[in-house]
């Protein structure tokens, strides 16, 4: 096996090397070189660990040899995109309420770094987030190792692969302009193998597990990488122009285009923001409270639901636009039904903590568990409002929309990708407790802070901006340019600029806490206090 | 097949499919003889060591 892994990087080494001798622009020539470094990388790695002593296994809980190693990977990786996702999103904060920092360069462009930000917190941070926490989730709960020796690894740096190429792209100017799926081509094509890979990987372990019941968590994790694997494919296909450059034509033209785009974008929120960290809420609430989940029915029940509704509802971004009324009122209706499977899963996380509410006072990382179901349930109650026409008809391209989407993002998907880290760390380097539970606390209440100066400003901002387009004077004419009503957006702006910083403050507390926590320190001022990691205490 | 066709059948045929499949998963998650299995399948991630 081992040998057909080198073949396959000596192969990516010489196909990245002639598509960058041939390449026809300047960003396919980089990307060829870079595709064949990393594949040089991966050669060299591969050859080294054969002739290298294969590490004595360690048996994890239940004698078995758990594929930690990988989680480890993931965390570090996580953490890291995290913390640069936030911190292009604070730069173009900033940009938006003071354009001078768009510097006048192209590479610099708030164009340009939206996309990169985006990305870089959804499929960075977020996608490096569910492919640890589904190894690790899949491993434990199936009671069997990971399945594969090497595909897992080719899973974890193929997506990194992804990543690099994807964001460098984005400065250089690439992008098929289709919103959350901006990489072109080529860069598509490489993603679907390494995502029928990781398919297959979370299948092969399914297929080996010890355990008879497929645990709810990994059902979530399987409809995410079975629904994502769909629509990724389906909103890429395009022809492109050269095998040697990198611009390619949708295949779909006008309204069937946009269509499919919303039909995409709206289930990467419903699958990879939501389901996958439902999954993550499944496993880690329960595992932090240690109380089974609340209703193993309406987990069930909910998922299904979800499964159901949740691919209809995309025509929603396209209220008044050329799409047909009926599939306007179609995306509504099924957005309007969500409510109840959102919220369905909402309670579940949440009534998981009763009987132990006591620990939202004494253990942080719960806190963060609790706030993000809570944060879940707001957004998910919001959305279905704010896809009523009628809302929809104010809120619509304001920054409501993106104190929406921040509400989810941060609140939700932020916040219980925080609590699965903190609560992964002391599990996958085996030490007794976090460095810190008081910085836990601190990045808890900084970045809380910090959203809700986000969204409020942005609620306030959009439907100021709202009422302000739609406002007509008594001879019916627009009482406001539109410069009126940026200028008025202003201070709004700033304030979730400010916010933005602290949120990327306390993601900062995050890495330095679980980077000391790796290194086995514990906060001198906190020995004897801290929360202990239960598999510890057990006595491993 | 006309479009018409397809989108006759899918709102019929299609609409009572996908109910029913979910009928069927309600009932398969409430059935009382499945009770004891959802109640150990909740507590699998709380007895990894055992």
């Amino acid at each position: 096996m081992n040998l057909l892994w080198i073949a396959f990087s000596i192969i990516g080494a010489v196909l990245g090397l002639l598509l960058s001798a041939k390449a026809q622009d300047q960003v396919m020539m980089i990307h060829g070189m870079i595709f064949a470094a990393a594949s040089v990388f991966a050669a060299y790695a591969l050859i080294s660990r054969h002739y290298r002593a294969a590490p004595t296994p360690v048996e994890g809980p239940g004698g078995i040899v758990y594929n930690t190693e990988i989680v480890r990977y993931g965390v570090v990786a996580s953490t890291f995109w995290g913390v640069v996702g936030f911190l292009v999103g604070v730069v173009i904060a900033f940009q938006l309420a003071f354009p001078v920092l768009n510097l006048d360069l192209p590479w610099t462009s708030f164009g340009r770094l939206r996309p990169l930000h985006t990305s870089a917190v959804i499929f960075a941070f977020g996608g490096n987030i569910l492919l640890t926490t589904s190894f690790h989730v899949v491993q434990r709960t199936s009671r069997a190792r990971l399945a594969g020796d090497l595909s897992p690894w080719f899973v974890f740096w193929g997506y990194q692969l992804f990543i690099v190429l994807a964001a460098t792209g984005y400065v250089l100017g690439a992008t098929q302009g289709k919103e959350y799926a901006e990489p072109e081509w080529y860069v598509d094509l490489w993603l679907t193998v390494v995502w029928v890979v990781y398919l297959l990987v979370f299948l092969g372990t399914l297929w080996k597990r010890q355990e008879k019941h497929i645990y709810v968590a990994n059902w979530f994790y399987l409809a995410f990488i079975v629904t994502i694997a769909m629509l990724h494919i389906v909103n890429n296909l395009s022809m492109p122009v050269s095998v040697f450059g990198i611009k390619s034509y949708s295949l779909f033209s006008g309204v069937q285009d946009a269509l499919t785009q919303w039909w995409y974008g709206h289930n990467a929120v419903g699958f990879f923001l939501t389901a996958g960290f439902l999954a993550i809420m499944y496993y880690f609430v329960p595992k932090r409270a240690e109380r089974p989940v609340y209703s193993y029915r309406l987990s069930i029940i909910h998922f299904w639901a979800l499964i159901f509704l949740y691919i209809w509802a995309g025509p929603h971004h396209l209220h008044y636009t050329a799409l047909p009324d009926w599939s306007q009122t179609l995306g509504m209706t099924f957005s309007i039904m969500l409510w109840m499977p959102s919220w369905g899963g909402m309670i579940n996380g949440l009534m998981t903590l009763s009987g132990a509410w006591d620990k939202l006072r004494t253990d942080p990382v719960i806190r963060f568990l609790v706030t993000s179901v809570a944060f879940y349930g707001m957004s998910t109650f919001e959305g279905p409002l704010m896809s009523v026409k009628a809302v929809n008809a104010l809120s619509h391209y304001t920054d409501w929309t993106i104190g929406h989407v921040h509400s989810g993002a941060l609140g939700w998907v932020a916040y219980v990708s925080f609590g699965a880290l903190y609560f992964l760390v002391p599990v996958v380097w085996n030490r007794k407790s976090l460095y810190s539970d008081k910085l836990v606390s601190l990045h808890f209440w900084v970045s809380t802070i910090g959203i809700l100066l986000y969204i409020t400003a942005m609620w306030v901002s959009g439907i100021l901006q709202g009422l302000m387009w739609r406002a007509y004077d008594s001879f019916g004419f627009l009482e406001y340019s539109f410069s009126e009503t940026v200028e008025a957006m202003h201070p709004f702006y700033v304030i979730r600029a400010l916010g933005g910083v602290l949120f990327l403050i306390g993601s900062l507390i995050m890495a330095y806490n679980l980077w000391r926590t790796a290194r086995g320190d514990v906060r001198s001022t906190e020995v004897g206090a801290l929360n202990l990691n239960p598999e510890f205490a057990a006595g491993r | 097949m006309s479009f018409q066709e397809v989108s006759q059948f899918a709102q019929t045929y299609g609409l009572v499919y996908l109910v029913v499949l979910f009928l069927i998963v309600v009932a398969y998650a409430l059935w009382p003889k499945n009770k004891d299995k959802f109640d150990k399948a909740a507590h699998i991630p709380l007895e990894e060591d055992k």
